[in-house]
């Protein structure tokens, strides 16, 4: 070190020179104002660019890379075929490990936009001989695409308003709670990828409305492809698109670029999105995509009428020509809808769409989709806490939209109010609005930031100027003036604001990290938790208990367990179940609920004709994890009994309250599930001070502590005690 | 009233055939291509009510082939016609270029759809 400050006194001073010399020379560059801007706009790009996909990267560093929840699982799995086996075995692969004895047709019935986007990128980095694992790949996938949304995000805004609003929308969107919370590192799912395509279809879109080019609207039918590969949300933009043309009609706004537009966007869009095996005919047959197809001819009887009117130059003779082609052409189409729907060809709008519409539809007819609990009608809070100043600041955009009506403004202010009512619907779709939440609020903070800069960098000119530039800088000046002379602290009340709306950004940056941090990264698979001296405990179990099935038990062993687990048994058990996430089957599942719910010998019967050899139960009551069956088991309940009648859901309650101790429902207290979860609990002390047998997720002691089983015996239990796995006994022999 | 609209029905028909005299050549043969196209996808679609529409992808990639051509020869009518005055930045070659262009994607997607 001495060695070293000795010599470099002798060292420094060239350094030194070359240093100053250094600077003149980026003084010397002299860039121009327009190189300038566009040096800030890259880089402000190149940091959002890098901040979306760094934020989302939380559990990653906490946990472990790895796929979380339940869906991403199934989609891990199918993109590990994919890569293993070609496109060709995956586009038919006919899978008959998952929902016994029935199998599932997988090459038909998914999406597979999202496995060819990750084994694209897969096979890239293969052949630029990284050697990458496809799990790794998995986990990326999301951020990386939150990353490309921005990129989208900031054209769009460009196309909008101007490329500060595209700025502040990139940076906005970069960050937003609403879109991390399906789209963080481990979060292999379709959201992920769906958000990207839906925004850059929308752009490629409006891009083409305000052009009229075909070009830019072959491109968004090909944003439309990729729409309708990744998500079933595809519906969303069939039905808007066809909206935003109809108001454009409407209010007289329309013309031939909105022709060109829509009509190469419509029958491109729809033979390209046919090519999807799960979405087949239903672009001419289901009566959700009716409404594009009826703007579509809409749209060829508007027009053609718009140019009769013009080639004929004579109002009278149109006017009976109008009555003709009116009349025929509204019989026609109400004909051919009538005997469409009549019929049955023409289907109605399907559950899963229609509880949209009526939100109460689902919690009476089809619990399955009620008992989804991010199908639930969103609270305030949670808007607050995925928007926080996007909220208010959404209103102040639409205004400024609503100033400044162009056939893009339209287009963005009909995508938030749809997208906000249906937020507001179902707590999932807040991932909608999200993108046009932002667009909307990065117009309004654009515009405001903008008039309050022009304010401070305004020169004081109270006394008019000199007319030496001509009439049209005096006009000009006079009308500045006329603003200017009433206000005497216009500059100082601009700076103040400047400050609060810096203090508002920086708040929400902190909220939406903090929200990040604390809630949307959790793998779900693993838990956390603080012991009693504050250190982080993990709960591993999951993952244990799949270990130990595809370790310990035959190839061929069919486990039965509710259908949330299944993706994940398969995945990572590598085992055959009865049931699991796709819930395609309403009567299988209601089978395996009509066994969980009733008393043992019933439900050896059943778990005999489905040739089950393990039951998988999940637990919360040692350690107060609170998403276990117990808490899941009115659902078995009810979707069993929706199908079964021998199921009465009132049997399993006491007074209509849903208990495990002494007070609970005879039924309740002998039925399958509460014996697998519970066998053996009794001899358990939980918690200091407590009686054994304590339930700590129910928070009381539980009824029956003295379960014996007869079927069934305990083949594994967790180390603690989250998962629970029993082997069916075979039959006794006959004497 | 009905000899006043039939004769209101022969006005219109020679006004409509007049006007349409004056317009260019060009224009006259998209149009020509696009109710070829369109009397196409109708002879498809009689012979499909006579004869069923088992193969229901071939039925619709042969109708929807020919309402799409005909569509994007609609737009390209429009982009060349001289008189819409949003397109005349647009060289007419590029028009023909996208159409083109579209039409390549449009009969690549129904040869994979056609089964």
């Amino acid at each position: 070190m001495g060695a070293k400050a000795g010599s470099s006194p002798p060292v420094v001073p060239p350094p030194a020179s070359s240093a100053t010399s250094f600077f003149p020379s980026i003084n010397g560059l002299k860039l121009k104002t327009k190189q300038q801007e566009l040096l800030i706009r890259v880089s402000i790009l190149a940091l959002v660019y890098v901040l979306a996909f760094a934020i989302r990267l939380f559990s990653v560093l906490r946990y472990e890379s790895m796929i979380h929840e339940f869906d991403p699982y199934f989609n891990y799995r199918t993109t590990l075929f994919l890569t293993e086996k070609g496109f060709y075995e995956f586009w038919n692969w006919f899978d008959f490990e998952s929902w016994y004895p029935l199998g599932r047709i997988i090459g038909g019935t998914l999406y597979p936009g999202l496995m060819v986007t990750a084994a694209l990128i897969y096979w890239t980095l293969r052949f630029l001989r990284f050697a990458v694992h496809i799990r790794e790949v998995c986990v990326l996938t999301a951020p990386f695409f939150a990353s490309n949304t921005t990129i989208v995000a900031y054209f769009f805004g460009k196309e909008i308003w101007d490329s500060g609003a595209g700025l502040v929308a990139a940076a906005l969107i970069a960050i937003c709670p609403g879109y991390i919370s399906r789209s963080v590192a481990g979060s292999y799912d379709n959201e992920g990828v769906a958000i990207f395509a839906l925004l850059l279809t929308f752009y490629l879109f409006v891009k083409a409305v305000n052009t009229g080019s075909l070009a830019w609207a072959l491109a968004s039918a090909f944003g439309y492809f990729y729409m309708v590969s990744a998500w079933g949300g595809y519906v969303f933009i069939i039905n808007l698109v066809p909206l935003y043309v109809l108001v454009l009609l409407v209010t007289g706004r329309y013309s031939m670029r909105l022709y060109i537009a829509y009509n190469c966007m419509y029958v491109l869009g729809m033979l390209l999105a046919m090519q999807i095996r799960f979405v087949g005919f239903q672009h001419v047959q289901s009566g959700e995509h009716m409404a594009a197809m009826g703007v579509f001819f809409l749209l060829q009887v508007f027009y053609f009428l718009d140019w009769v009117k013009f080639t004929l130059n004579d109002p009278k003779l149109f006017y009976s020509f109008l009555r003709i082609a009116l009349t025929c052409a509204i019989s026609v189409g109400s004909l051919a809808l009538g005997v469409g729907m009549a019929t049955g060809y023409i289907s109605p709008w399907t559950g899963r769409f229609y509880s949209l519409l009526d939100p109460t539809y689902a919690k009476d007819h089809i619990p399955i989709i009620a008992s989804v609990s991010e199908h639930q009608p969103t609270a305030w809070s949670s808007f607050m806490f995925d928007f926080h100043i996007l909220l208010f600041l959404f209103p102040a955009g639409l205004y400024f939209c609503f100033k400044r009506l162009s056939d893009a403004t339209i287009f963005i202010v009909m995508y938030g109010l749809t997208s906000m009512y249906f937020a507001g619907v179902m707590v999932r779709l807040i991932l909608v609005a999200a993108p046009a939440v932002c667009l909307i609020s990065s117009i309004a903070v654009s515009a405001t930031l903008k008039n309050l800069t022009m304010l401070i960098r305004a020169k004081n000119n109270a006394t008019p100027m000199g007319s030496s530039k001509g009439t049209a800088s005096l006009k000009a000046s006079a009308k500045a003036s006329s603003f200017d002379q009433p206000l005497p602290y216009q500059r100082n009340v601009a700076i103040a604001l400047l400050l609060g709306a810096f203090y508002l950004l920086s708040r929400y940056a902190i909220h939406c990290t903090w929200v990040t941090s604390e809630a949307y990264s959790s793998p779900s698979i693993v838990l956390a938790a603080r012991g009693a001296h504050g250190g982080r405990v993990i709960f591993d179990d999951y993952r244990e208990a799949y270990f130990w099935l595809r370790k310990n038990t035959p190839a061929d062993a069919k486990i039965m367990s509710w259908w949330d687990y299944g993706y994940q048994i398969t995945a990572m058990g590598n085992r055959t179940v009865i049931v699991d996430n796709n819930t395609w089957n309403n009567t299988h599942i209601a089978t395996v609920g009509r066994a969980m719910s009733s008393y043992e010998d019933e439900a050896y019967d059943i778990m005999k004709s489905l040739d089950v050899d393990y039951v998988l139960v999940v637990f919360g009551g040692v350690t107060g994890y609170s998403s276990d069956d117990i808490n899941k088991f009115l659902w078995m309940v009810r979707i069993g009994g929706g199908v079964f009648s021998v199921i009465k859901e009132p049997e399993y309650l006491v007074n209509g309250e849903y208990r495990v101790d002494k007070g609970a429902a005879p039924k309740m207290l002998n039925c399958l599930m509460y014996k697998l979860c519970y066998y053996r609990f009794g001899e358990v002390t939980t918690e200091y001070g407590k009686p054994p047998g304590y339930d700590r997720a129910r928070g009381v002691e539980i009824g029956n502590k003295d379960v014996k089983l007869e079927y069934l015996e305990e083949a594994f239990t967790t180390s603690n005690w989250i998962i629970r796995i029993y082997k069916v006994k075979p039959p006794k022999n006959r004497w | 009233m009905a000899k006043s609209t039939s004769s209101d029905v022969l006005t219109l028909i020679h006004s409509l055939r007049s006007a349409y005299a004056a317009t260019p050549t060009n224009l006259k043969i998209i149009d020509l291509y696009v109710v070829f196209a369109i009397a196409t996808a109708v002879i498809q679609v009689v012979y499909m009510g006579i004869v069923g529409s088992f193969p229901f992808n071939s039925f619709l990639s042969g109708v929807l082939s020919c309402v799409g051509t005909a569509v994007l020869a609609v737009c390209l009518r429009i982009q060349v016609n001289k008189e819409n005055k949003e397109f005349k930045d647009l060289p007419p070659e590029r028009a023909f270029a996208d159409f083109v262009l579209c039409n390549l994607v449009l009969h690549l997607v129904i040869m994979n759809f056609l089964g």
